[in-house]
């Protein structure tokens, strides 16, 4: 497979529910309650409840790999957590938009792709990349 | 209470062995909304050159919780857990996790730093399998907000 730097991948929505927070809980085993209870996450400053960082992350993975196909390619992946997900207890929830583009290429047969996961206009991952095989 | 610099470089003895189920890797796909069968179906995990369904990047953190917080609570570290935000987390595969794997952690602290008021905490954490073949490279970022940050 041979990608041009500059290759934009398909863009991908996701909209994280509270339900939606309280199953990758337990399925990640991150119990912290700033992300589940809405009086915890007032007492600690934060507007409301917010998503696990590694939440919004993974869910941003996904572009990559429906992308790539194989997501075993994906050989590095990384971000830093800028902006909290603030997520409502309501049917909306927070919609999450993730945008990525083929910026470089290696020798070793890997590519970067810049990630951006936006929550209400802004960035909520800074530097988000993956480096992914395609040779 | 600043953070003791002189911890870098600290490192923890070997977790317990991890062991990689098929079902806790359809949980996890499941909790992230991602749908590769890679992540589901045996065999469409080997037609890709796997030898079993592998796991989503993020995985790790799941095999390294365990091993993050033997360091988070060090009673030596003194690390104040109530004020800890994740800052950065990287992970490097090796290979792609994989079910059927027994994974070991070790973790170390690579780097201890202040600014402005806040400590940064940079966990390196080497997940392998218990025959000593290296997966993946699991890096977190800690902030330490300060009293008054």
């Amino acid at each position: 497979m041979s990608v041009e730097i500059g290759t934009e991948l398909p863009a991908l929505s996701v909209r994280l529910k509270r339900d939606d927070l309280v199953r990758y809980a337990g399925a990640s085993l991150d119990f912290n309650p700033i992300h589940w209870n809405e009086k915890t996450a007032k007492d600690v400053g934060l507007p409301d409840v917010i998503a696990h960082g590694m939440l919004t992350m993974a869910v941003a993975s996904r572009i990559v790999a429906e992308w790539i196909g194989d997501p075993g390619a994906i050989v590095e992946y990384g971000c830093r957590f800028g902006r909290p997900v603030v997520v409502p207890n309501d049917d909306e929830g927070a919609l999450v938009e993730v945008t990525a583009k083929v910026t470089k290429d290696f020798e070793d047969g890997t590519v970067k792709v810049n990630i951006n996961a936006a929550f209400d206009g802004k960035s909520v991952l800074t530097g988000a990349f993956a480096r992914v095989r395609v040779g | 209470m600043p953070l003791d610099p002189a911890f870098t470089g600290r490192s923890y003895p070997p977790s317990q062995p991890y062991d990689v189920s098929r079902e806790k890797i359809r949980e996890f796909a499941d909790a992230i909304g991602a749908t590769s069968p890679a992540y589901r179906d045996t065999e469409a995990a080997k037609a890709l050159g796997h030898r079993d369904v592998i796991a989503p990047p993020t995985f790790a953190i799941v095999v390294s919780m365990k091993t993050n917080e033997t360091v988070m609570f060090d009673p030596e570290l003194e690390l104040d857990y109530s004020r800890v935000v994740h800052g950065d987390q990287n992970f490097t595969h090796h290979r792609p996790i994989t079910a059927g794997d027994q994974l070991v952690c070790v973790a170390h602290i690579d780097a201890i730093t202040s600014r402005m008021g806040n400590d940064m905490v940079t966990v390196r954490t080497e997940i392998s399998t218990v025959d000593g073949e290296p997966v993946t490279t699991a890096k977190s970022m800690l902030v330490v907000r300060g009293e008054d940050a």
